[in-house]
């Protein structure tokens, strides 16, 4: 459905399962005397952040591949409806379905 | 904790359904990965039809925090026998870390605290796998789930999640310049975008503090009567 055959896919989990578990593995069954860089430290609490924001931000502001700022696109004021959400009550739930909300009004009544 | 991950497990559940992801592959990966934003990631990828290479690079980058997780807990591991260090280590996410780190640092006994650590590990793990599996069984009840936003689901989901770490600015400098990369690299191949967009943003994030510590204590003497 997605453009992967069966064994593609298994490979795709196989990778990820070794991937994640050798990193869980490193440290506390091979790294008895290694120490973790401090730089890498402070790099890490980046990484969710940026990859989720790089993942995203292309969507809703591109969501049919060119930038599209319009009111036809439903997916920005779903978008920041989520954030105003989030910042506001500081809950994840509430701020996925208030995102909803506007987004299934958007596309109901603006597009 | 428990409860924290339920909506995330059926979210994932629903939405790997919905991208066409086989039952196999999405009970699959939170059975074997068990690793929430890795999970989101490789499905929003696998949806794009991303190469295999492309998808286990994402992976090692969203989770190559779960070595930092191990560098840390390694002290109160060093006396353990190596299978439960390997047992342990295969069931190491941020929840876990979180609450077996607070509880170790409190309460040093060595052998309660590897119970403790292995009681939270094993409740977060059956945890998720049956909040996963009721994502699956609403994925396919809800067959028109396509339809209705499933693409947006996904930017919703991530948007939550960011939003409610921007309280520190570095964190909301290194979205904006990842977001603002990503946006100008989509056209990129394989994906290179999102790599690209990832670096920038944390290297954003890393300058900013740094920055800001140096304004702080820049501005630390004027403090001193």
């Amino acid at each position: 459905m997605n453009g992967y055959t069966n064994a593609e896919s298994a490979l795709i989990l196989l990778g990820m399962v070794l991937v994640t578990y050798c990193l869980r593995l490193s440290f506390l069954v091979f790294g008895h005397r290694a120490a973790f860089p401090d730089w890498l430290k402070r790099a890490l609490r980046y990484v969710p952040a940026a990859v989720l924001t790089a993942l995203i931000v292309p969507m809703a502001l591109a969501p049919q591949g060119a930038v599209d700022v319009s009111l036809h696109n439903a997916y920005l004021p779903g978008a920041i409806a989520t954030v105003a959400v989030a910042l506001w009550t500081r809950q994840t739930l509430a701020a996925i379905l208030g995102g909803f909300v506007v987004y299934g009004l958007w596309r109901l009544w603006v597009v | 904790m428990l409860v924290g991950a339920a909506p995330f497990g059926v979210i994932f559940g629903t939405l790997a359904i919905g991208s066409g992801l086989p039952v196999w592959l999405t009970l699959g990966m939170s059975l074997l990965v068990f690793g929430g934003s890795s999970q989101f990631v490789a499905v929003s990828l696998i949806s794009s039809g991303a190469a295999l290479p492309v998808i286990w690079l994402t992976t090692f980058v969203v989770n190559l925090r779960h070595a930092l997780y191990s560098a840390t807990l390694l002290p109160y591991a060093r006396e353990l026998p190596a299978r439960w260090r390997w047992a342990l280590a295969f069931w190491l996410t941020d929840e876990t870390f979180a609450v077996v780190e607070n509880q170790l640092r409190h309460h040093t006994d060595a052998k309660d605290g590897a119970w403790y650590w292995l009681g939270s590990s094993l409740a977060m793990y059956f945890n998720w796998q049956f909040w996963t599996l009721v994502g699956v069984v609403l994925g396919q009840s809800i067959p028109m789930l396509a339809t209705l936003g499933l693409d947006f689901a996904m930017v919703a989901t991530f948007a939550a999640i960011v939003a409610l770490q921007l309280h520190a600015r570095p964190v909301l400098f290194a979205a904006l310049v990842a977001g603002t990369v990503a946006l100008l690299a989509r056209e990129l191949p394989y994906k290179l975008g999102l790599m690209l967009a990832a670096l920038a943003g944390v290297a954003a994030g890393v300058i900013a503090e740094k920055l800001s510590e140096r304004v702080s204590r820049a501005a630390e003497p004027q403090a001193l009567p």
